[in-house]
C-alpha cells in the first residue's frame, strides 16, 4: 500500500514527540538497551522506528542525508513534508538516515571539531536484527558491560576511537531502536 | 522545638496581591491607561520596544504599567513574551533612504538636500522643570512648515560618491540570529549589529562614553542622524510579489569616523552605523560608536586593549535581561554552598590557630 | 497558560533542545552550545534547568522540584508551579515517586534509579571561567584537553590554606577527558554523581547543556598528597538523627544557639516517619512539618 506524503506523521505531536524522545534519549543514554516506539507510520522502506526518530529530531535546521534505497520520492516527500528538512548530501549533513550498508563508509561524514564536538551528525542506521545479544558494549551508560547485536565492529571502533570527535548512531529495526554514541567502547570480535 | 519554615507558596501568592496593589498606587488617584502610557510616556516605550526587540507600542506600554516603570523588567515582560511568537517570515530589507523623517541632522555639513530638520527634540531645551506641567492645561498648537517632498539622502553617500568613505558594499549573506542561535565568537557585523540595538542603553552609552575619552578613541562625527518611519515590505509566496505589511518608527545615524589608507589605498574616511527602534537617538548615536569601536579588526587598526574594542567582553555584557537576572539570582537561597564555605572556613581556621598553638608553645 | 504549547516550549526549540541533550549524551561532560530562549523566569533562576526539563517532560511524569534540598523553597515552589500549569504534570515531594527531578544545588540523599532523570540548573557552566573569563580560551583549552591552571589553582589553595579551598561547585573530570562543573552542589554530593539515574545540566544564560549518562566515570580532581574528601558539618541533624547527610545550619537566637537539620526536606521527613528522632526532634506526626 502506498502512503501518502501527508499520512503518517504524528496525530498529536507535542505529546508524540515527547515520549519519541523519551525513547530516543534513554537509548543513547544506556547503549545496549532497546526501546520501542509508536505513533508514526512512514512509507517503506523507512521503518516505523526511523520515522519516529525523523520526525522528533528533524526540523528546517537539520540538513538530511538519505542512502541508498532510503533515497527514493516517497522518503524523501515524506522528509520534506513532515519535517522540513533540506536534503543534503553526507558531508553536510546533521542526520543521515539508510540501511547501515548504505550508510558507510564513515568517512565524509561531520565529526565535529575539538573545539565543537557536537556539530557532527548523527546517524540512524536501519538494521535487519536488532536483540540485546552479540557484541559487548562498554563505556558511560553502561554498568559494566551490556550486549548489542551490531551489524559490524570495525567502523564503530574507528568511529570510537576518534572519541571525543566522531559521529553517534541510532539503530532501527522495525518499531524498535537502540543508541550507540561515539564513548561506546565496543568488544573485537 | 524547631519546625522549618513552611508555605512558601502561599506567601508568594501574598506577595504577589500584595505587589499588585503597590503597582496600583493610591486608588483616589486615577488609573493610568495604556493609551496613555504610548501617548505620553513615548520615550519609555521605545526603549522597551528597542530593547525587548519587538515593534509594539501598545504591548510596550501594558509591560511598562504591568513593571510599575521598571524598565528593564517591562523589556524582560516583552522578551519572554516575544520567544513564544511564532515566525512567518523574514521581511525585506528597510529601505531607511526612503524614510519619513521627522527629524534628520547632520554635524558634517551645514546643509544638504533634504535639509536639516530639528524636529521634535530636547537638544535646545533649557533643563528648567516646567511647573506648567504639573498642572493640567491645553496645549497651543505647534507652528506647522510645509512638508519637504521628495527622497532625502543619505549624507554619507555624498562622501560615498567622491569614494571618500569606505564602502559598505551590500550583500546577500543570510545573516545570523542572534535570538535562534548561541552566540558564537568571533561575530560578523550583522550579529554585533543586532546586539549592540537590543543592548541596555546605559551598558552602550556608557562603551561608546570610553571612545570618546580615549580608550579605544575613533574620531566620530554624527554624519547624519534621522528618525523617522520606515515602511515594512514583506514577499508573500503566494502572491509572488511584496506588500507592505506595516510601517516602524526607526532612528539611524550614521557616523563619518577617522581615515584609514595605506601605501596601496588613498586615505578614506570609516563609519559607525547605528539603528534603533523608535526615537531613541542617544542609543542609536551610542551603538554606532561602539559599532566603529569592534571594527577594529577589519579596519586594520591597532587593538589598544579598550573595552569597546573587546567583542566578547561587549557582546556578553549588553543585555540587561542577562545581566539582571543574573545579579538578581544572588538573592536566591545559597544556603548549601554557604554551608559548606562555612563548614570549610571553621577547619581551616582549626588548623591553623592550632599550628600556630604549636609554634607558641 | 491555556494558550501555551505542552511544556511552554514550541516544538522547534524543544527539538534543539533535545538535538543538543543528545550529543551531551554522546561526549559526556562537554557543554553542548544551545539557542536558549528568553523564559518568563528571570536568567540565573533556573531557565537552563526548566528548558531541559521541558524538553524531556512526557504528560505521564510525576516531577519534583528542589532548592538546597528542599521542595519548598520559593524558586522550587514557582518552578514547580510552572510545569504543573503549562505541561499538566503530577508533582510530587517523595524522591522515590519522582520521574523526574530538576534540582538547584543539591543531589537528594536517596540514591536515584535507572528510570530518573536529573536536572540541574547552573549558573556558570565553564569550570575554567574563574580562571579564564574568555569563553574563546577556555573553549580552546577544553579542545587541548589543558587543564593544567585548574591544578595550578588548586595547588596554589594547598600552599596557601593547607587545603583546597573549593568547598562548593568543586571540578570532576568526566570519564578521563573533559572537566566539568557539577553546578554549585556542595562537594560532599561529589561522589553521588556517579548514579544509575540520566543526569542532565541546562545553563540559560550561557547557553549550554552537558550530560552525564548513568554510570559514568567522574572523578573529583585532587591531588595524590590531598586526596579528595567529601567533607559536611561534624553533627548529627537534630530533627532526624542522621549523621550521615548534609546538613543546613539555622541559627536559633542571638546568644549563639543553633542546631543543623538535614537540608533534604524529603529524606528528613521519612526518617522521622520510620520513627527516628534527633537531639531536639519530636516524634513525628503527619503535617507536623
Amino acid at each position: 500500500m502506498q502512503v501518502s506524503a501527508l499520512e503518517g506523521g504524528f496525530s498529536d505531536a507535542p505529546v508524540q514527540a515527547a515520549r519519541a524522545f523519551r525513547a530516543a534519549m534513554s537509548a543513547m543514554a544506556r547503549p545496549g538497551t532497546i526501546e520501542t516506539v509508536t505513533d508514526a507510520t512512514p512509507p517503506a522502506p523507512l521503518s516505523v522506528a526511523a520515522g519516529v526518530l525523523a520526525l522528533t529530531l528533524l526540523d528546517p535546521e537539520t540538513p538530511v542525508y538519505l542512502a541508498g534505497a532510503l533515497d527514493c520520492p516517497q522518503v524523501r516527500e515524506w522528509i520534506t513534508f513532515h519535517t522540513g528538512a533540506p536534503i543534503a548530501g553526507r558531508s553536510t549533513c546533521a542526520f543521515a538516515l539508510g540501511r547501515w550498508a548504505d550508510l558507510v563508509p564513515l568517512p565524509g561524514y561531520r565529526i565535529g571539531t575539538s573545539s565543537y564536538p557536537d556539530r557532527s551528525a548523527t546517524l540512524i542506521a536501519e538494521v535487519d536484527l536488532l536483540e540485546p545479544s552479540g557484541t559487548t558494549l562498554s563505556g558511560p551508560g553502561i554498568m559494566g558491560v551490556s550486549v548489542l547485536s551490531l551489524p559490524e565492529t570495525e567502523t564503530i571502533q574507528a568511529n570510537h576511537a576518534q572519541f571525543p570527535l566522531g559521529v553517534d548512531f541510532f539503530l532501527t529495526c522495525g518499531d524498535r531502536l537502540a543508541g550507540l554514541p561515539r564513548s561506546t567502547k565496543v568488544e573485537a570480535l | 522545638m524547631y519546625v522549618a519554615v513552611k508555605g512558601g507558596e502561599k506567601a508568594i501568592d501574598a506577595a504577589h496581591a500584595w505587589l499588585a496593589e503597590r503597582r496600583r498606587g493610591a486608588k483616589e488617584v486615577p488609573e493610568l491607561s495604556i493609551a496613555q502610557i504610548r501617548e505620553q510616556m513615548t520615550l519609555a516605550v521605545n526603549r522597551v520596544m528597542a530593547e525587548g526587540s519587538l515593534f509594539d507600542p501598545d504591548l510596550a506600554a501594558l509591560a511598562i504599567k504591568q513593571a510599575r516603570g521598571d524598565l528593564i523588567e517591562a523589556v524582560f515582560l516583552i522578551r519572554a513574551y516575544r520567544t513564544t511568537l511564532p515566525r512567518f517570515g523574514y521581511t525585506l530589507l528597510v529601505e531607511t533612504a526612503k524614510m519619513d523623517c521627522i527629524r534628520r541632522i547632520s554635524a558634517t555639513f551645514k546643509d544638504a538636500p533634504g535639509g536639516q530638520v530639528l524636529g521634535p527634540t530636547f537638544d535646545y531645551t533649557h533643563r528648567l522643570l516646567d511647573f506648567k506641567l504639573a498642572a493640567e492645561g491645553s496645549l497651543p498648537d505647534a507652528p506647522k512648515a510645509e512638508p519637504h517632498i521628495g527622497p532625502v539622502p543619505h549624507i554619507t553617500e555624498f562622501l560615498n560618491k567622491e569614494d571618500l568613505i569606505q564602502q559598505e558594499p551590500a550583500n546577500d549573506k543570510e545573516p545570523r540570529d542572534l535570538t535562534r542561535e548561541p552566540l558564537d565568537l568571533p561575530a560578523d557585523r550583522a550579529l554585533r549589529l543586532q546586539s549592540l540595538t537590543r543592548g541596555d542603553e546605559g551598558f552602550v552609552l556608557g562603551m561608546a562614553y570610553s571612545t570618546q575619552r580615549g580608550y579605544g578613541r575613533n574620531h566620530a562625527f554624527v554624519g547624519e542622524l534621522r528618525i523617522g518611519t520606515c515602511a515594512v515590505e514583506m514577499e508573500i509566496p503566494e502572491l509572488g510579489f511584496a506588500i507592505e505589511i506595516g510601517e516602524v518608527e526607526l532612528t539611524e545615524c550614521e557616523t563619518v569616523n577617522q581615515f584609514t589608507g595605506s601605501k596601496t589605498e588613498p586615505p578614506q574616511f570609516t563609519r559607525g552605523y547605528g539603528l534603533v527602534f523608535g526615537q531613541t537617538e542617544r542609543k542609536a548615536i551610542s551603538m554606532a560608536l561602539v559599532d566603529r569601536a569592534l571594527r577594529w579588526k577589519e579596519l586594520g587598526e591597532e587593538n589598544v586593549g579598550a573595552p569597546a574594542q573587546d567583542e566578547e567582553f561587549v557582546l556578553y555584557h549588553a543585555d540587561n535581561i542577562q545581566a539582571t537576572g543574573f545579579l538578581e539570582h544572588i538573592k536566591l537561597p545559597h544556603y548549601v554552598d554557604f554551608q559548606s564555605e562555612l563548614e570549610l572556613v571553621r577547619k581551616m581556621r582549626a588548623e591553623a590557630m592550632g599550628t600556630m598553638q604549636e609554634a607558641a608553645e | 497558560m491555556s494558550d501555551y504549547n505542552f511544556a511552554y516550549l514550541d516544538e522547534q526549540t524543544k527539538r534543539m533542545i533535545r538535538r543538543a541533550i543528545l550529543k551531551g549524551l554522546a561526549v559526556p561532560g562537554y557543554q553542548v552550545p544551545f539557542a536558549s530562549r528568553e523564559m518568563p523566569m528571570p536568567y540565573g533562576w533556573g531557565t537552563g534547568g526548566v528548558q531541559v526539563s521541558a524538553a524531556v517532560l512526557v504528560p505521564e511524569d510525576v516531577m519534583k522540584v528542589i532548592d538546597q534540598g528542599a521542595d519548598d523553597t520559593t524558586n522550587a515552589v514557582s518552578i514547580r508551579k510552572f510545569f504543573e500549569k503549562t505541561a499538566g504534570v503530577a508533582t510530587t515531594e517523595h524522591t522515590r515517586d519522582a520521574d523526574v527531578i530538576q534540582t538547584r544545588h543539591r543531589i537528594p540523599e536517596e540514591p536515584l534509579r535507572e528510570d530518573q532523570i536529573l536536572v540541574y540548573q547552573v549558573p556558570i557552566p565553564e569550570p575554567l571561567r574563574f580562571l579564564e573569563p574568555r569563553e574563546t580560551e577556555t573553549r580552546k583549552m577544553h579542545a587541548l584537553e589543558e587543564y593544567g591552571l585548574m591544578h595550578v589553582k588548586l595547588y596554589e589553595d594547598i600552599s596557601r590554606h593547607g587545603a583546597i579551598s573549593t568547598a562548593y561547585a568543586y571540578p570532576v573530570k568526566v570519564e578521563g577527558r573533559y572537566v566539568m562543573d557539577p553546578s554549585p552542589i556542595p562537594k560532599f554530593d561529589n561522589p553521588k554523581l556517579e548514579m544509575a539515574a540520566v543526569q542532565l545540566f541546562g545553563a540559560g544564560r550561557e547557553q549550554r547543556i552537558y550530560a552525564l549518562p548513568p554510570y559514568t566515570q567522574v572523578v573529583s580532581l585532587d591531588f595524590e598528597d590531598f586526596p579528595f574528601e567529601a567533607s559536611k558539618a561534624d553533627h548529627a541533624c537534630d530533627l532526624c538523627g542522621c549523621n550521615t547527610s548534609y546538613l543546613d545550619e539555622v541559627i536559633m537566637d542571638d546568644a549563639g544557639g543553633r542546631m543543623f537539620v538535614c537540608s533534604d526536606t524529603d529524606f528528613c521527613r521519612e526518617r522521622r516517619a520510620a520513627g527516628h528522632v534527633g537531639a531536639q526532634g519530636a516524634p513525628y506526626e503527619e503535617d507536623a512539618a
